[in-house]
């Protein structure tokens, strides 16, 4: 009996009834855009599309038709003609295709650098250290990401240099570092892109409940098999996920090669050199890459690890 | 058959004394930094006992299981296991095999690959293995879940494979790690009732640890009952019930009701303390006749009555303002008291029990 004589009154106290006296441009385009679905979702889109479509994919597909055209060889100017000459080319001339053979090469080197620091450094981050050493530790992990590029690359070449800090450190071992080639090429890369790795492969340690090794240790396995069998298939998803990174930033990288590479050339470099004299062949090779970082993403879609990107 | 120890050190009957322990602790302490979980334990587990270590969250019981496994390694003394010195080898080295709290499945294996686990890491030949977890599976009766996922069991179906895992191994001793923990009352009862059947068909030494009383004396042949990182008592659930060793005792194995002082001297005509079962206590109307022959007789108010269901729990106050709970069957001789009725409490005086 008492509730709904209640219930009026208490509305008419002090906010005003929804919808009846707000009425701004704003609640008005509020209004609007709450009844129409469609308005909503291109209003929420256009700027991203865009900016996807214009500057990401638009780049992509002018470097892919460039590369179907030619260049007149005396004024290094660029005919647009449809050829398949300089795809021909990297195909067949074989200084590009050991470039591209030892890109890959490099890249994968690099890869398998970063996961093999990346696994011990991750278990002892998420199992064994204090709270305290795990913030030191991921902010020393991390910190390569905060320098600009080219410091790093310059301080490494500093590292690397004949006499240097390298070579002096070494010395008393009876040892000279490496030189710039192509070993130096990828310690540099994995430096940089050793972030990239790390940080998933810690995080999905922590994931890993500590009782699963205890329990392969329980059933008779030794730390190695342990490594071999638990933790290693468990951490499949983060070293894929790390290694798309890993893989396809050295797969791109030309300047840490000119620094630090010596006489190294790889796809980057012979891109670099080509820029100016021949686009279309820079533009091919440009593809290169692509395509095969494009194999390895979907090498990786077939592992099932990236669903946990 | 087992004999009424009533301390750590004291081995079960004649038989059982003679022949190795399946585990021995001697003077094993283990500290975490400036926490002592466990001081000073002696502890000897018979070959095919059921054996629980029952106490509260953080009373030692976890970390000696952890210890007898070799996930910890003592900070003194002795492990033996048969008779051999572990104190200082690893897991793998050692004849005991774990079910865990959360059952600690590989989620990236099968159940049968979970179950093959162990056998693959002693090169067991393959056809043996096969036929061995298909038996592992068959025991826990779930041979049509093979091929899934731990990911895809109930809790209950996970705490099966957790066993067959560790079981397949024939280890001389199984621990369990409150293995009924995570399931619900009902799953949790029918479980208790397989692992004693699992256990009597293998004849496995099992290791219980558990903070539930109830679960600890349905199962187990002995228990210890831990708390603050010592034993309070070893014995069998009777004798713990029964005759318990310390207050703590006492008042953690089921619901007591401890008296001393006055009212203690009254009864024994001593004021040490004693422990008084609720259910051992009758309720009778103050018109009823006396009849004192090897009774204890008190007289007392109702304050609070609770309904069980099987049962009526009365709290009653004496005169020298003692409480007392009386546990009594709502059966056809339920004294039907009232709230603030004046009743005699009676009960057989060898119930008066001197901790």
């Amino acid at each position: 009996m008492a509730a709904p004589t209640i219930e009026p009154e208490a509305e008419s106290g002090t906010a005003p009834a929804p919808g009846s006296t707000r009425g701004g441009l704003g609640d008005k385009l509020s209004r609007l855009l709450y009844a129409r679905p469609k308005l909503r979702l291109t209003a929420l889109l256009t700027l991203p599309l865009a900016w996807l479509g214009v500057l990401y994919i638009g780049s992509l597909i002018l470097l892919f038709i460039t590369a179907f055209w030619t260049t007149d060889t005396f004024t290094s100017k660029v005919i647009p003609a449809f050829t398949l000459e300089n795809f021909i080319e990297i195909l067949t001339v074989q200084a590009y295709q050991l470039t591209a053979l030892r890109t890959i090469g490099i890249a994968l080197a690099v890869t398998v650098l970063c996961a093999v620091l990346a696994l011990p450094l991750g278990f002892y981050m998420a199992k064994v250290a204090s709270p305290r050493m795990r913030a030191v530790l991921a902010i020393g992990i991390t910190l390569p990401l905060w320098a600009g590029y080219l410091v790093k690359v310059f301080s490494w070449r500093i590292t690397f240099m004949s006499g240097g800090p390298l070579d002096w450190l070494l010395a008393p071992l009876g040892m000279t570092g490496p030189g710039y080639g192509t070993t130096a090429l990828v310690i540099t890369l994995a430096y940089l892109w050793f972030p990239y790795m790390a940080v998933p492969v810690y995080s999905a340690f922590r994931q890993i409940p500590d009782n699963l090794f205890d329990a392969s240790s329980d059933l008779g396995a030794k730390a190695w098999s342990t490594v071999r069998t638990v933790a290693i298939p468990l951490l499949k998803p983060a070293f894929i996920a790390g290694s798309i990174f890993t893989f396809s930033l050295s797969l791109g990288d030309y300047i840490a090669a000119q620094f630090v590479g010596g006489k190294t050339q790889v796809i980057g470099t012979v891109i670099a050199s080509n820029i100016n004299l021949n686009p279309p062949l820079a533009a091919a090779f440009g593809t290169v890459p692509i395509v095969v970082v494009v194999l390895y993403l979907f090498l990786a879609r077939k592992s099932g690890a990236l669903k946990q990107l | 058959m087992q004999a009424t120890a009533t301390s750590a050190t004291t081995a079960p009957d004649g038989t059982a004394a003679t022949a190795t322990p399946a585990i021995s602790l001697r003077q094993v302490v283990k500290t975490f930094g400036d926490f002592t979980a466990v001081q000073g334990l002696d502890l000897d587990i018979q070959q095919g006992e059921f054996f629980s270590l029952l106490g509260p969250s953080g009373s030692g019981k976890t970390t000696v299981l952890r210890m007898i496994a070799g996930f910890e390694l003592p900070s003194s003394g002795r492990i033996d296991l048969a008779g051999r010195d572990v104190t200082r080898k690893a897991p793998f080295e050692r004849d005991v095999n774990t079910v865990f709290q959360d059952y600690a499945l590989f989620p990236h294996l099968s159940v049968a690959q979970n179950v093959e686990y162990g056998l693959k890491l002693r090169k067991t030949p393959r056809t043996e293995r096969r036929k061995l977890v298909a038996e592992a599976l068959e025991m826990i009766r779930l041979p049509q879940v093979a091929d899934r996922l731990p990911s895809q069991l109930s809790g209950g179906q996970r705490q099966r494979v957790a066993l067959a895992r560790a079981l397949v191994l024939r280890p001389q001793v199984l621990l369990l790690d409150e293995p009924l923990g995570a399931l619900d009352k009902q799953l949790r009862e029918q479980m208790q009732v397989e692992l004693k059947q699992i256990q009597r068909t293998v004849g496995i030494t099992f290791v219980f640890v558990t903070h539930d009383q109830e679960e600890a004396l349905t199962l187990s042949d002995r228990v210890a009952v831990f708390n603050d990182g010592v034993v309070e008592q070893v014995g069998t659930p009777e004798d713990l019930y029964e005759r318990p060793g310390s207050r703590f005792v006492a008042s953690f194995l089921g619901n007591t009701n401890l008296v001393e002082g006055a009212l203690a001297k009254q009864l024994t005509g001593s004021e040490a303390l004693l422990s008084i079962r609720p259910e051992r206590i009758h309720v009778r109307r103050l018109d009823e006749p006396v009849d004192s022959d090897g009774l204890s007789t008190v007289e007392a108010v109702i304050e609070e009555i609770i309904y069980t269901g099987p049962s009526t729990r009365y709290v009653a106050r004496t005169a020298g303002g003692q409480h007392l709970i009386v546990q009594e069957q709502n059966d056809s001789r339920a004294s039907g008291a009232q709230r603030g009725d004046r009743v005699r409490l009676q009960w057989s005086s060898r119930f008066n029990y001197t901790v």
